[in-house]
């Protein structure tokens, strides 16, 4: 059986990859699947502590994340499209008419 | 493994069922009507409202849980809801002609409100993680939506992208918390959380602080206290004035209500760990706030900055964590929401179509033009400013009072050090609007008797919780048996 470590440190480091690609990523679809990696990272860690526990309760809750994971992609990528009608592009850097 | 399944008790979350219907009906009803006659839907949602608070009110006192200790409906709850009630209904309230100026007047419009609010009463109410993860979704996504809501405009939509992105990461990082937080305890119940970490303290501490740090970040984003405030000023600058008010004051209480139920009833023995790095951030956040308000033009963006500043006052409370701290942010929490709401509702008479004036010189001589306005205006300005009589003085000298006694002197210093500096960009406001030559034509359209009931019931609020604050603290004091 592989130990709960192992799990523990694969999700630490997908969340590491989701957060850097937030990060350093300009384009609004990837980063917004690095989220999306982030949130499964977590999943993953929800899965792990559950079987070890031996206790539902974090299945539900990898349920209810992937639930509304759905709902964020779907008005996540409608405000993406909303934002392109007015001005065609996914750079964030670009988004900028309001600062400080 | 054993399952229960859990008993149905519908009682404890009828106030959130009476408000999910009311959206589900102007949503349905909305599709009915014709343009000029959507008014109706103003009546229906305020009707559902004032249901709800109704019914909200009649479960107030005792400790009702449901749902398999899901969810909690106490007097701390309770008086959330009513909060969030009224911030609904003064939103409401605001809203009508504004939607109608700007051409928004969908039925959406109000259907995501409703659902926003729902999502508050849930994790106001929320005795168990997962309940409260729901509920700051279904509050968060109805927002990112509500932000962009004036679809054809640049500044409408760069406010729901920087939001929707922010957001969406620091619900990341909350949930990392929440895992690893389930892990250390084996429960998502906060009761069952609390009863554990004595006995984890010695050989899972490491996991439990990253736990409480994740936790800290996530929540931190929602109340937005620096250094996880870049989003407001932005996010309030673009999205519609009326949606701007409901932010600042509802989805706020409800972060904070969390932010207390967890680092109080879960984490309460962790309490060394917490209240240092829980104290930096108030310093922070006030001092940031307050000066980077100063230097705003933008009236939206300055209450945006002084919301971050009235962040800090409140995280003030949570450190000092005493019964005293827990009624002073109660009580400022329905102040503020009075006192924003009002200053917004002002903002949204002085614009035009087009042209909202959103610029602080646009105020010049309103004091001669429109004295009433201008009048309640300044009441709005001095009781953020913290001025007696009004309501935010009386909030911010029992907050202070709070830390002093749980031994805080020093941050009770700082916080009044603060106060004192944000005297100056409130007050310039009133010094603009008194002393200045009028620069432009006010010929305020919005004047609706919707909005002037709504500037009613601010003034009247922000005036009486100042001089006749007594009720209303008992109110606040009994609501906090919950916890001490």
């Amino acid at each position: 059986m592989v130990p709960l470590s192992h799990y523990l440190i694969l999700s630490a480091i997908l969340f590491t990859i989701g957060m850097m690609g937030v990060l350093i990523r300009r384009n609004v679809i990837i980063i917004f699947m690095s989220i999306e990696l982030m949130l499964n990272a977590v999943n993953l860690t929800f899965i792990a502590f559950s079987r070890f526990l031996n206790n539902l309760d974090g299945h539900i809750f990898a349920f209810m994340v992937m639930t509304v994971a759905a709902a964020e992609a779907a008005v996540g990528l409608a405000i993406v499209i909303s934002v392109f009608r007015n001005k065609p592009t996914v750079n964030v850097d670009e988004m900028n008419i309001m600062k400080w | 493994m054993e399952i229960i399944a859990p008993p149905i008790d519908l009682t404890g979350i009828m106030p959130m069922i009476i408000i999910a219907i009311t959206g589900i009906l102007v949503l349905i009803i909305d599709l009915f009507l014709k343009e000029r006659s959507k008014n109706i839907l103003i009546f229906i949602s305020l009707t559902g409202v004032i249901i709800a608070a109704r019914v909200s009110f009649s479960q107030y006192g005792g400790i009702h849980y449901s749902f398999h200790r899901t969810f909690v409906m106490d007097t701390f709850s309770v008086f959330f809801n009513l909060i969030f009630l009224l911030g609904t209904a003064l939103t409401i309230l605001i809203s009508a002609n504004y939607i109608k100026r700007e051409e928004i007047n969908h039925g959406e419009y109000y259907a995501l409100i409703l659902f926003a609010t729902m999502g508050m009463m849930l994790m106001a109410g929320g005795s168990d993680l997962i309940t409260i993860f729901l509920g700051l979704e279904i509050m968060s996504i109805s927002l990112y939506i509500l932000a962009g809501f004036r679809r054809t405009k640049k500044e409408s939509n760069e406010a729901a992208l920087k939001y929707f992105l922010l957001g969406a990461f620091a619900t990341g990082f909350l949930l990392y918390g929440i895992a690893i937080l389930y892990g250390v305890a084996g429960s998502t119940n906060l009761k069952d959380i609390a009863a554990s970490i004595p006995g984890r303290l010695f050989d899972q501490k490491p996991l439990l602080l990253m736990g409480m740090a994740l936790l800290i970040i996530g929540l931190g984003f929602k109340v937005a206290s620096v250094p996880f405030h870049m989003w407001t000023p932005d996010v309030y600058e673009g999205a519609p004035t009326s949606i701007t008010a409901f932010m600042s004051a509802g989805p706020k209480a409800a972060a904070f209500a969390v932010f207390f139920r967890i680092f109080i009833d879960s984490l309460g023995n962790m309490e060394p760990n917490w209240n240092v790095i829980i104290g930096i951030m108030a310093v922070l956040t006030m001092t940031v706030g307050n000066v980077l308000a100063i230097a705003q033009d933008n009236i939206k963006r300055m209450l945006a900055y002084s919301s971050i500043a009235h962040a800090g006052y409140i995280l003030v409370a949570l450190v000092a964590a005493n019964s005293l701290g827990f009624t002073s942010v109660l009580f400022y929490m329905l102040a503020y929401t009075l006192m924003n709401m009002g200053a917004f509702a002002i903002i949204i008479i002085l614009g035009n179509k087009g042209e909202e004036h959103l610029n602080i010189s646009d105020y010049a001589g309103l004091g001669f033009k429109r004295p009433l306005i201008a009048f309640a205006m300044s009441v709005f300005m001095f009781s953020m400013a913290g001025i007696p009589p009004m309501a935010g003085f009386i909030g911010k000298f029992y907050i202070f009072s709070a830390a002093i006694k749980a031994g805080y002197i020093g941050l009770a210093i700082i916080g009044v050090i603060n106060s004192v500096i944000s005297v100056f960009y409130y007050l310039r406001i009133t010094v603009i609007m008194y002393m200045r030559e009028p620069v432009r034509e006010f010929n305020p359209i919005s004047l609706s008797p919707l909005i002037i009931l709504a500037l009613i019931i601010s003034v009247w609020g922000t005036l009486h919780l100042g001089i006749l604050p007594g009720t209303i603290i008992e109110f606040a004091r009994k609501s906090t048996f919950a916890f001490f």
